[in-house]
């Protein structure tokens, strides 16, 4: 982890549980309890970006919500800019708030379609009645992501899929936040749109200094932009580290056959290259395996996987990871 | 090198819309080989899935279709719709993103693949359901006797796709044509599908389409490729070529665009695709071409053999020897 002893982080997670409850299928009386994160622990240093990968329904939207506490955590501590958030009073978590954004994956579902764009851009700012007009901070907020100043009057409508991500960058940039979670920011874009975008999160982060917590399925795009990565499974942070490291010397086997899985775009090098296929699919978090989550699918599982559960461990590599049996 | 199965000619779709007609595809020519795996790439809206769909006779009445689809011989375009029910999921079968769009929600699955199979062909029931439940196997579902009297629902995502690929391959079709088949899967799943689909075209000899906008999708599993841009094949190459030696420069730009390791900023393709209800005159990618000159806007450009692959750029040349 970063040093925290000269530098103390952004944001510090701690121990992070989200269970959601729902009513059984059959309409029974039981309650069906989603674990849909379970003791995750992190730090994010200012100027750094974290990389949050795993496969659809491991949690990473779910922190990312529990962090901007979009919604409540079960249990665990969030602290932002060293204060706690469960213990701060409405009127400075209302100040913690605008220093922390998101960035949704759907262009089209996020921007209000009879809002002008200008509009949409200063809604943060009126929201937060922050006084004054803003016309002038909105034609620089455009000209920040690539739009131009007579942008502002048009609608969403009559912008492309990655303009429209821009404005929803522009919007989130209103109030100068520390911490932007970017949820999949990339995901609905054709990849040479998506190139543009990409390159926008890194120039912004060069001048304006923040942080990102970056999710997303698409490893390649972490591995360009996450300075650190974490990995998760069904709920939990299997490994966690410097993202050249994570890439190049995964030691959990569950990052190790993430890795192997996706393609290259390259043939000679993809068909040369071993793969690990994992049987199966992830089991439900509503009833997660004991032990090691990943031991139903993974080639090494042992006795001792399925009776006590891994905790992370620092590697000789410098990541973290929670196997009994790690990647040499 | 093999003959081919499919044989698309001057293909074009126009669309009847509020805002006018919408030229979808504007006169493609494709070739699929028998048991070929074919890759088609391109940017969204591009036309990929509307030639297909046409090739199919699945689009809509607002869809006019001109230009020739010859499946083993037999002509598609303007065929009529009991002509195209005989000719689908029999010789020519079509898969998507979404598995559960395919699938009857209140039919067993076993149920839906016999369904398939006593379409086209005269089995008895004990027969067809015994050859559904090979068919799961095959497509790598366990216990497949006991999974073939279950409902879509009980499957997750990977499992409904294969469903989906076992009724599509049910009649031994000659081209299996696969639309995003694995977009929304996660990679771990992806890789099993892949798996299945390369099972198919290997063990059965059906010839496959893969739509997708994944070029390590393609670099793994394909071996022609044909690149669409604004309703055209704007190049078509064996797979090496695509990738050393892009003759496009869509296909430049698309691959020059990718994440790579040790390279520090990306390189986007500026601008965007044309509106489609008014394609501009020449060249559709000139707008955003580095390569682009005058002449590029005055006339369609259309395939040519470059090398060992076919492009539709006038400066296919200079492209290739661009650094
Ligand atoms: N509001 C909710 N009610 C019940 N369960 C939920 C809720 N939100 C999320 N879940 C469940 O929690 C788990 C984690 O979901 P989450 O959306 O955080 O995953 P994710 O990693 O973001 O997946 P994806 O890659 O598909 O976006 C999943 O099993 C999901 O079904
Ligand atoms: N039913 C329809 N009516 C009108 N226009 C349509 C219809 N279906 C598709 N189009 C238009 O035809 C063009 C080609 O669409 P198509 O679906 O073939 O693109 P694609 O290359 O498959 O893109 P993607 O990669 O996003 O799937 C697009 O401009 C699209 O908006
Ligand atoms: S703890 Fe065991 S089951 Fe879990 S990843 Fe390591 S070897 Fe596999
Ligand atoms: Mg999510
Ligand atoms: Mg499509």
């Amino acid at each position: 982890m970063t040093d925290s002893s000269k530098n103390p982080p952004l944001l510090s997670v701690q121990g992070l549980v989200k269970e959601f409850h729902m009513r059984s299928q059959r309409g029974g009386r039981r309650k069906r309890v989603v674990q849909a994160v379970t003791n995750v622990s992190f730090e994010v240093a200012r100027g750094e970006t974290l990389g949050l990968v795993g496969e659809s329904g491991s949690g990473k939207t779910t922190v990312g919500r529990c962090v901007l506490r979009l919604i409540e955590p079960t249990s665990g501590t969030v602290t932002f800019e060293g204060r706690d958030l469960a213990h701060v009073d409405v009127e400075e978590m209302r100040n913690l708030r605008r220093k922390m954004q998101i960035v949704f994956q759907d262009p089209y579902a996020s921007l209000d379609p009879k809002m002008t764009v200008g509009a949409s851009i200063a809604e943060p700012l009126v929201v937060q009645g922050v006084p004054g007009n803003h016309e002038e901070k909105v034609v620089s907020l455009l000209e920040l992501v690539g739009l131009a100043a007579d942008h502002a009057r048009r609608f969403p409508h009559e912008f492309s899929g990655g303009q429209r991500q821009r404005i929803g960058v522009a919007r989130a940039l209103a109030l100068d936040p520390a911490l932007i979670v970017l949820d999949e920011p990339v995901s609905a874009l054709d990849v040479s749109i998506q190139a543009g975008v990409v390159n926008l999160f890194a120039d912004l982060q060069a001048r304006l200094g923040m942080s990102y917590v970056f999710i997303a399925h698409d490893l390649s795009v972490v591995r360009h932009i996450a300075d650190r990565v974490a990995v998760m499974y069904l709920g939990k942070i299997m490994e966690i580290g410097p993202a050249e490291q994570v890439y190049e010397h995964p030691t959990h086997p569950y990052t190790k056959a993430l890795l192997s899985a996706v393609p290259v775009p390259n043939p000679r090098v993809e068909r040369q290259r071993s793969r690990i296929m994992l049987e199966g699919d992830v089991p439900s978090p509503v009833n997660p395996p004991s032990g090691c989550r990943f031991r139903t699918r993974c080639w090494k599982a042992t006795e001792l996987c399925a009776t006590v559960e891994p905790v992370l461990e620092m590697r000789a590599t410098g990541q973290l990871s929670a196997c009994h049996h790690p990647e040499a | 090198m093999s003959a081919p199965v499919l044989e698309i000619r001057d293909l074009t779709v126009t669309f009847t819309t509020p805002l006018g007609p919408l030229a979808a595809v504007r006169g493609i020519d494709l070739d699929v080989r028998a048991g070929e795996m074919l890759a088609v790439v391109g940017e969204s809206g591009s036309g990929k899935s509307v030639s297909f769909l046409a090739a199919m006779g699945l689009l809509p009445k607002t869809a006019t279709i001109t230009g020739s689809v010859l499946l083993d011989g037999r002509q598609l375009v303007g065929a009529s719709s009991k002509e195209l029910r005989a000719v689908r999921g029999q010789l020519m079968s079509m898969i998507f993103q979404d598995p559960l769009s395919a699938l009857n929600p209140v039919h067993r699955v076993g149920d839906q693949i016999a369904e398939m199979l006593q379409a086209h062909q005269k089995l008895s029931d004990k027969a067809a359901k015994a050859r559904s439940v090979d068919l799961l196997e095959i497509v790598g579902i366990p216990q497949s006797g006991d999974r073939a009297l279950q409902y879509p629902h009980e499957f997750s995502g990977g499992m409904r796709q294969r469903v989906v690929i076992a009724i599509a391959i049910a009649n031994s079709p000659k081209v299996l044509i696969a639309d995003e088949p694995t977009t929304a899967l996660d990679v771990t799943v992806q890789a099993q599908i892949l798996e299945v689909i390369q099972k198919v075209q290997k063990q059965f000899g059906t010839a496959v389409v893969l739509i997708t906008h994944d070029l390590g999708v393609v670099a793994r599993v394909c071996e022609r490729v044909n690149v669409m841009y604004a309703g055209r094949v704007v190049e078509r190459a064996e797979i090496g070529d695509i990738f050393d030696a892009p003759s496009h420069p869509y296909t430049r730009g698309l691959l020059a665009s990718l994440p790579q390791a040790g390279v520090e900023r990306l390189s986007p393709i500026a601008g965007f695709p044309p509106n489609m209800l008014r394609p501009p005159a020449g060249c559709a990618f000139r707008a955003r071409c580095p390569h682009a000159v005058a002449e590029c806007g005055e006339t369609l450009p259309t395939l040519r053999q470059i090398g060992a692959s076919h492009s539709a750029c006038i400066r296919a040349e200079e492209v290739l020897t661009s650094s």
